[in-house]
């Protein structure tokens, strides 16, 4: 992991000292809230459906375990909310009707699709002191909102993956340095969202990013980028446009530069929903592209390109990326590990399950990439207890050199795993209830926190999710249905990624009701789900007791239609989406009739 | 940079650029003052068109900021090349003065510091 220098540290620490006198002045009102919005955004602090939500950002998912304990005693003693507002946010929950949902909670914080972390409970009178303990661990809250560059996101087997070109993690960090606090780019139209991967599998969603940056080598053996701009969800989902195949990586400052400073000019601020760079390079086209061509060339000629990444500074930072000394493995032969969890793996079905969805190759052959399943039947996708982060950390300590990642799937990663310690991991994760074996699987759902926190939600994400969790906990049936991506968003702001999901689900809201619309076909990008693109919806949306029902008779068509070994995915480009849509519209309920005027 | 309070007595600049207005085309022969004006603090089209006045067009005259201009944002004007501002009506001169020096270094470059931290 990158090793913050006394400059590194300093400047968080300032920056929460900086936050610290922001509150105080809003707490003595001498700011108003309008002017304190914006500053609270930049760090991360929201006020939401029924208290603050601070976001933390968590560059490019990497969190030692010193941070994940810290992360534990913020949800323990500051994600608490007042009894009163606690309970009346549960009436007007309960109020909502509608399928079963599970009761609010607090004392825990959330993964999100951007791999941060969020807490729904905190008071804002105690935010400045969150801020110091989170700098106490070198953390913090910049930018992980308002219109500014965010919190930069990268492929979660980052340096471990054996299909891996570049490891783009000091890039990664080289451009987390370059983007905090950049003076210029403070105030733009509309947040900034860069994602970074350097393997032959896009795992980092690139295509569906502000901009996405694959680093790779060209035919002389070079390193560069391939530079996509202009990807997003939200109201007009639109994959990323190809504007550079190959920038030399020293360049790529001075590049982005050129690719803000022209949205930052150019981009559209009257209206909200027009305001992301997508709408500006898909109206633009061309012209775009050579605006930013020639802004680059004047930073090159005139500024003299300032911000030229030097040999020295790469290697500076990537000195921080060395594997860390592990011991064990390294004595016990191929043949030992391979025996060991053979054994184990007939003893135990599931252990043996748990290996083929949990465990990943390494490019160091004696090590595994383990993901700890955030999945599971009483608890959102994605949420942790202060318990399970302290027990997180441990588990990282013990097994994986202290660090951790947090996926964009809402998962936490384990990236340095000896493999003859796989038994005891497994053992380990599964007291925890962390080792369910469902990576990739439909249970693995992306699913926003939705209705029951969110103020932007249109409808509740949690109960769906917790009703399609329940309905598919027989683990012969998830694996016979094989790997889907199902992704869930209570609104069209998409954080839930429902676009992109082999099956989306879009929280709407109709008169005041919650309804739900279906996607199929959706691609992030990956070798999985192939070219990236967006979901087709399959009709007017369903009520919240149809979803299952819905999902069940996609799968029925799955099931029935599938050649041996096609995945959902495969299956449904090849069968065609006709199919799909009938099955699904066939499943709705008939005292729910009426629902059908009402389109999405 | 020079902290102006809305009562002071201000020579008109020579030249006040649009929000919308391109820099590199304005003809700046004689110029000694540009007015920059931010309709709304959160609208940060001002900080990309001082920073090319100063870079491209070497601008070396009085860049004023006006308009909705609050104390947390002067750090990033005078990053970005702005000499002066002329503060919100409700804004305290004295705060901003002390917020100008808040941090004692940032990472990137910007127009009093181009290099940016690793190359310095």
């Amino acid at each position: 992991m990158y090793q913050y220098t006394d400059f590194d540290r300093r400047f968080v620490q300032e920056r929460a000292a900086q936050y610290r006198d922001q509150l105080t002045r809003r707490l003595n009102g001498q700011l108003s809230e309008e002017e304190f919005r914006p500053l609270r955004l930049q760090n991360g602090w929201y006020v939401q459906r029924y208290a603050p939500m601070l976001r933390v950002a968590v560059p490019y998912g990497e969190l030692n375990s010193a941070q994940l304990r810290v992360l534990a005693r913020i949800a323990r003693e500051f994600d608490r909310p007042d009894e009163a507002l606690f309970q009346a946010a549960q009436t007007k929950q309960d109020a909502i009707g509608g399928i079963p949902a599970p009761a609010l909670s607090y004392g825990y914080a959330h993964f999100t699709t951007r791999q941060n972390l969020q807490y729904n409970w905190i008071p804002l009178e105690k935010s400045a002191d969150v801020m110091d303990l989170l700098a106490s661990v070198n953390m913090h809250g910049i930018q992980t909102s308002g219109n500014c560059i965010r919190n930069i996101t990268a492929d979660e087997r980052a340096g471990v993956a054996v299909d891996e070109i570049v490891d783009p993690r000091a890039f990664a960090e080289i451009l987390r340095q370059w983007s905090t606090l950049h003076p210029e780019f403070a105030f733009l139209p509309r947040k900034f969202k860069i994602a970074i991967s350097g393997a032959e599998e896009d795992r980092a969603a690139t295509a569906w990013h502000d901009v996405g940056l694959q680093v790779h080598r060209n035919a002389a053996g070079d390193v560069g980028f391939r530079v996509m701009v202009g990807g997003g969800m939200g109201r007009t989902p639109i994959i990323g446009t190809v504007i550079r195949e190959f920038l030399p990586w020293p360049q790529i400052i001075n590049y982005l530069e050129a690719v803000i400073r022209v949205y930052n000019l150019f981009g559209r601020r009257d209206n909200k929903y027009k305001a992301r760079i997508k709408i500006l390079v898909k109206a633009e086209g061309q012209n775009y592209i050579d605006q930013v061509e020639a802004e680059y060339q004047r930073i090159v000629t005139q500024d003299g390109a300032p911000h030229t990444i030097s040999q020295a500074e790469l290697d500076r930072v990537t000195a921080s990326f060395v594997p860390p000394a592990l011991l064990g493995s390294q004595h016990v032969s191929a043949e030992n590990v391979h025996a060991l969890l053979a054994k184990t793996a007939d003893e135990d079905k599931n252990f043996a399950r748990w290996l083929q969805q949990n465990v990943a190759p390494h490019r160091n052959p004696h090590l595994r990439v383990v993901t700890l399943s955030f999945k599971r039947l009483g608890q959102a996708p994605g949420d942790a207890t202060a318990d399970q982060l302290d027990a997180s950390a441990l588990l990282a300590d013990q097994f994986s050199a202290g660090e951790a990642r947090v996926s964009h799937d809402q998962n936490l990663v384990l990236p340095w795993v000896a493999a003859d310690q796989l038994p005891a991991l497994y053992q380990a994760a599964k007291d925890l209830g962390l080792a369910k074996p469902n990576i990739r699987m439909l249970t693995d759902m992306i699913a926003c926190p939705g209705g029951d926190y969110c103020d932007l939600a249109n409808a509740r994400s949690l109960p769906v999710a917790a009703a399609i969790t329940e309905r598919y906990q027989d683990l012969d049936e998830l694996f016979d249905l094989g790997e889907i991506d199902l992704h869930i968003s209570g609104c069209i702001n998409s954080c839930g990624h429902h676009h992109s999901g082999h099956i989306g689900i879009l929280g709407v809201d109709k008169d005041g009701k919650e309804w739900y619309q279906v996607t199929l076909g959706g691609s992030d990008g990956s070798a999985l789900s192939g070219t990236p693109k967006p979901g087709k919806v399959v009709g007017p949306s369903f009520s919240s007791a149809e979803v299952v029902d819905v999902i069940d008779a996609v799968l029925q068509v799955y099931s029935e239609q599938r050649q041996h070994g096609e995945t959902f995915i495969d299956a449904v480009q090849r069968v065609g989406f006709e199919a799909f849509k009938t099955a699904a519209n066939a499943a709705r309920h008939p005292s729910n009739d009426e629902a059908l005027s009402p389109a999405a | 940079m020079k902290l102006l309070s809305h009562t002071d007595e201000l020579q008109a600049a020579d030249l006040q650029l649009g929000n919308d207005a391109d820099p590199l085309t304005q003809n700046l022969q004689g110029v000694q003052t540009i007015e920059l004006h931010f309709p709304s603090f959160t609208d940060g089209r001002a900080f990309s068109q001082a920073l090319m006045l100063r870079r491209r067009c070497g601008f070396n005259g009085d860049i004023r900021a006006t308009g909705d201009v609050l104390v947390d944002q002067l750090s990033q004007m005078q990053r970005c090349g702005f000499s002066s501002a002329v503060l919100r009506a409700d804004q305290s001169l004295t705060k901003g003065q002390e917020l100008l020096t808040h941090f004692s270094a940032f990472y990137q470059g910007d127009v009093t510091q181009p290099q940016p931290l690793f190359a310095r």
